[in-house]
């Protein structure tokens, strides 16, 4: 084996009572891709970060290049040659490319002089490694792959060795995927060394050498990614058999429940964001919206839920109108059987702020089981929460702790449980298991299929592909505002990749 | 790892870290004093027993804390629903306008047990009104609330200056402020639950609306966490999406929330105008609208922390102008100073020493920071 790049020995962390990392050991090779696996909370992005110097380690060595080093702010990181791609990119929107290059690494008190070099710098690490961008475009113009392209060429600049990427593909559509995949396999045989943490096992197996499963603080393992199958390394990260593929059977599909038609919504500075879409859902079937994040998912549910007035259309629910003129009240849809569970639950569906029972009837709190009078039924509402705890296995198991106390899967499981337990005619879904670690996304899935298997119609917009195909009953492709494509579930991840990416497939019937 | 810092048991939220601020807060004015020349040690016992030393200072206190804690609670129940009601102060001034037409009317048909529910509704529904004005801006227009209260302070007190000085002012009276009123209008002291405990009380103006103050103090407490009205308000104020995403709508919540804040505001004006002065005078409310923003950033907008820091606040007051008449090198600026100092480290650094306590707590006792049920169980 190469000698090792980046050695890590011992490391322990601690936030309070929670140990983010017990005595981590991991050697990372030179010149390999490295993926780093494990659930939310798992404590890869603590490691990381110790890593990059945004934490100190409670104890332990860190060696890099066989030398011991001590990493207290990134910027000694970076002078060890570690750059990191993060998750949400720190770039300058509205700076050009070569500006945020050079942004923290200029070379002269003058502008103009750091930028010449820069320029020529860059331009050689585009031809190298296959990174072209245009130096002068502005950030906020480009696509979302380009950014973290951006962001890659930033710690190339800075004289990285080794690259951390958090999470590189969440935004990116399969096509940007696979090619920031070339990427980082040309730069690992440029002898550079990549580390690269994902939840997606697929994206593992595709590229990495090399792949160490986290699991509650802990380095639970270390494979070589060739020797493993997508079944271990899931099996390592949750600590039990996990279902990848929810079982389920055929829909039943009846009547239509909820018909869109002709539907055009604006965001605030009236940009067009959903274009004259319609559809419908019938009871008793899943109907997925396929996307890349920001083509109008977003904005089509806050329309449909009554969050966001539309500028023309209508959506009709068992039959009879929706108000979509801005008037439109989302208690009154819950009232008529209308379940909202949003994308954003951390600012929409729940108030972080509150303990779990306050949430757990956010949105039906003018039910009168949960009233008496003008006062709250404090003892209702807190059996209520209780019962749906024990229902969806809401950990830990304290109906009076502060919502933002619980892990990502079990927050989406109060909204969840809020929802499907008033038990809707409809129920549409933002992003069901985003940011929610693998045995909760196999528990959310089955309560999906449940709820279609009761007669439900549900509606799911999510930008994970493997989760569309496999909850989908029928599949709607959303491009620029529209819709693009409809598929069956057994329609390929390629041909579906396509269609997300705007290129009509041939013959594609709409 | 976006929360490191999980939150802190609650007595340690609400008593220790208010503690530890006033306690750096009187140690900054410790220097402020010992730079004139003065022993703060001294100031210190001077300030102290100026306000708990004697029956008299005691009744000052808490009749400058009745007024703080009206204006207090208005600006809490305001914040609760992520409203900056900076208008308290002109709230409470105009409020006297109420009273002082309900009083003038009524004091002398009525006994003053008649005339003070009056009052009472009185100035409750001036001070909503006149918070109703910017609410409705601020709900249907997007005006912020910041500016449109400030500048209606001002409107209140042009007003006011030009009702006191014209219409309201008694004919051939030299000053700006109304006729004092009857017996009828006058609010019985609450000095002798003082002398109950053996203290001597001269002459002091703590009277029945400190009584009220407690009162509406556990009203807002039921409000705020016991009411759908109160839920839908904290949800507001925590998350204006979540709220429209749960069909609260926002005009109403914005419009109901000030109107409650400018009520509360509202009624402190009963306190000097009935309980001490019994007249309406020019500038009566004197900046205890600005004082309620310290209380009750302090109080932690809890209305037990409101009490706590209004009778703080209080004793601040009396203790300082004890201070000021004892110590001829301390003015009353340096009061000022010293006030300062404390809403400086209890209201705006708030925060200050907040992650070393919780470091602290986490290291002694892990569990009190509810941070076992944070990560590692997943779901």
């Amino acid at each position: 084996m190469a000698q090792a790049a980046i050695e890590l020995i011992g490391i322990n962390k601690s936030f309070g009572a929670v140990r983010a990392n017990r005595d981590i050991n991991l050697e990372i090779a030179r010149g390999t891709i490295h993926g780093i696996v494990g659930e939310n909370g798992a404590g890869k992005s603590t490691l990381m970060s110790i890593l990059y110097g945004f934490y100190q380690a409670d104890s332990g060595e860190i060696r890099v290049g066989g030398q011991p080093a001590s990493i207290k702010t990134p910027n000694d990181a970076i002078a060890l040659g570690i750059g990191m791609v993060h998750q949400h990119f720190m770039l300058v929107d509205n700076f050009s490319v070569l500006e945020n290059i050079i942004l923290g690494a200029e070379s002269d008190a003058l502008l103009k002089r750091s930028i010449a070099k820069a320029r020529s710098e860059l331009e050689r690490l585009e031809r190298e490694y296959g990174l072209e961008v245009d130096p002068d475009a502005i950030v906020e113009e480009l696509p979302v792959g380009l950014q973290q392209r951006v962001e890659i060429l930033k710690a190339l600049y800075r004289g990285a060795e080794i690259l951390i990427l958090d999470e590189p593909t969440g935004v990116l559509t399969p096509a940007e995927a696979d090619h920031l995949f070339r990427i980082l396999k040309q730069l690992k045989e440029q002898g550079k060394t990549v580390v690269l943490i994902t939840h997606k096992l697929r994206e593992i197996m595709a590229i990495t050498d090399t792949v160490s499963v986290m699991r509650q603080g802990t380095m639970v393992a270390t494979r070589e990614t060739r020797k493993t199958t997508v079944e271990e390394l899931a099996e390592l990260m949750v600590g039990r058999r996990v279902l990848l593929r929810v079982e389920k059977g055929e829909a039943a599909a009846g009547g239509v429940k909820l018909a869109v038609k002709n539907l055009t919504v604006k965001d605030t500075r009236g940009v067009t964001m959903v274009d004259d879409i319609s559809f419908d859902i019938r009871a008793g079937e899943i109907v997925g919206i396929a996307g890349v994040a920001g083509n109008g998912q977003s904005e089509l549910l806050e329309a449909i839920s009554g969050i966001r007035r539309a500028v023309s259309g209508s959506v009709m629910l068992d039959g009879k109108p929706i108000d979509l003129t801005g008037a439109a009240d989302p208690g009154e849809l819950r009232d008529r059987g209308l379940a909202h569970v949003p994308e954003d639950r951390h600012h929409v569906g729940l108030v972080l702020a509150f303990e779990e029972n306050e949430n757990s009837i956010l949105g039906y709190h003018d039910d009168p089981r949960y009233l008496k009078g003008p006062f709250l039924n404090i003892d209702a509402i807190r059996d209520d929460a209780k019962d749906k705890i024990a229902k969806y296995d809401i950990r830990p198991a304290d109906c009076r702790l502060k919502t933002a106390n619980f892990s990502g899967g079990n927050q989406q499981k109060i909204v969840l449980a809020r929802e499907m337990e008033q038990d809707p005619g409809v129920l549409i879904v933002g992003q069901p298991t985003r940011g929610v670690d693998v045995g909760a996304i196999e528990f959310i899935h089955k309560r999906l299929i449940a709820m279609r298997d009761q007669g439900k119609a549900v509606l799911v917009v999510s930008v994970e592909l493997d989760e569309i195909r496999s909850l989908s009953d029928r599949i709607l492709v959303m491009f620029a505002g529209r819709i693009v494509g409809e598929r069956g579930p057994e329609t390929t991840e390629g041909e579906l990749g396509l269609l997300m990416a705007g290129v009509e497939h041939q013959g594609a019937a709409l | 790892m976006s929360t490191p810092y999980a939150k802190l048991p609650a007595w340690a939220d609400y008593g220790l870290i208010p503690v530890i601020n006033l306690f750096v807060a009187f140690v900054v004015a410790g220097f402020v004093v010992l730079l004139v020349g003065e022993n703060p040690f001294r100031a210190a016992v001077i300030l102290v027993e100026g306000a708990f030393g004697k029956g008299t200072g005691i009744a000052f206190t808490l009749f400058y804390a009745t007024t703080f804690i009206f204006t207090g609670l208005s600006v809490a129940v305001a914040a609760h629903c992520g409203l900056f009601n900076i208008g308290t102060e002109g709230q409470a001034y105009i409020a006297g306008l109420g009273i002082a037409v309900v009083c003038l009317a009524f004091d002398s048909v009525l006994p003053w047990w008649l005339t003070f529910p009056l009052a009472i509704v009185a100035s409750a529904v001036v001070g909503a009104l006149w918070a109703l004005i910017p609410a409705y801006l601020q709900a249907k227009r997007g005006s912020h609330i910041v500016i449109t209260t400030i500048m209606f302070n001002f409107i209140a007190a042009s007003i006011m200056v030009f009702l006191l000085v014209g219409p309201l002012k008694p004919a051939g009276s030299q000053a700006p402020q109304t006729r004092n009123f009857l017996a009828g209008a006058e609010l019985p002291k609450l000095n002798w639950i003082i002398e109950l405990f053996g203290a001597k009380i001269r002459s002091a103006p703590l009277n029945i609306t400190f009584l009220l103050a407690l009162i509406m103090a556990f009203l807002v407490w039921l409000l705020i966490w016991r009411t759908k009205l109160g839920y839908e308000m904290r949800t507001y104020g925590h998350s204006p999406k979540a709220a429209r995403y749960a069909g609260i709508s926002e005009t109403r919540i914005i419009i109901t929330a000030m109107m409650i804040s400018g009520a509360l505001a509202g009624m402190m004006a009963l306190n000097p105008v009935m309980g001490d002065q019994h007249n309406v005078a020019i500038d009566f409310v004197s900046g205890a609208g600005f004082v309620g923003i310290a209380v009750a950033l302090m109080g932690r907008l809890h209305p037990v922390g409101i009490v706590l820091a209004a009778i703080l606040f209080g004793m601040l007051y009396q203790g300082g102008a004890e201070l000021a008449f004892e110590m001829p090198a301390i003015s009353r600026d340096m009061i000022v100073i010293i006030q300062g100092l404390v809403i400086l480290f209890a209201g705006a650094l708030e925060h200050m020493f907040r992650p070393y306590v919780q470091a602290l707590f986490a290291s002694f006792s892990p569990r009190s920071v509810g941070m076992e049920a944070v990560k590692g169980k997943g779901a």
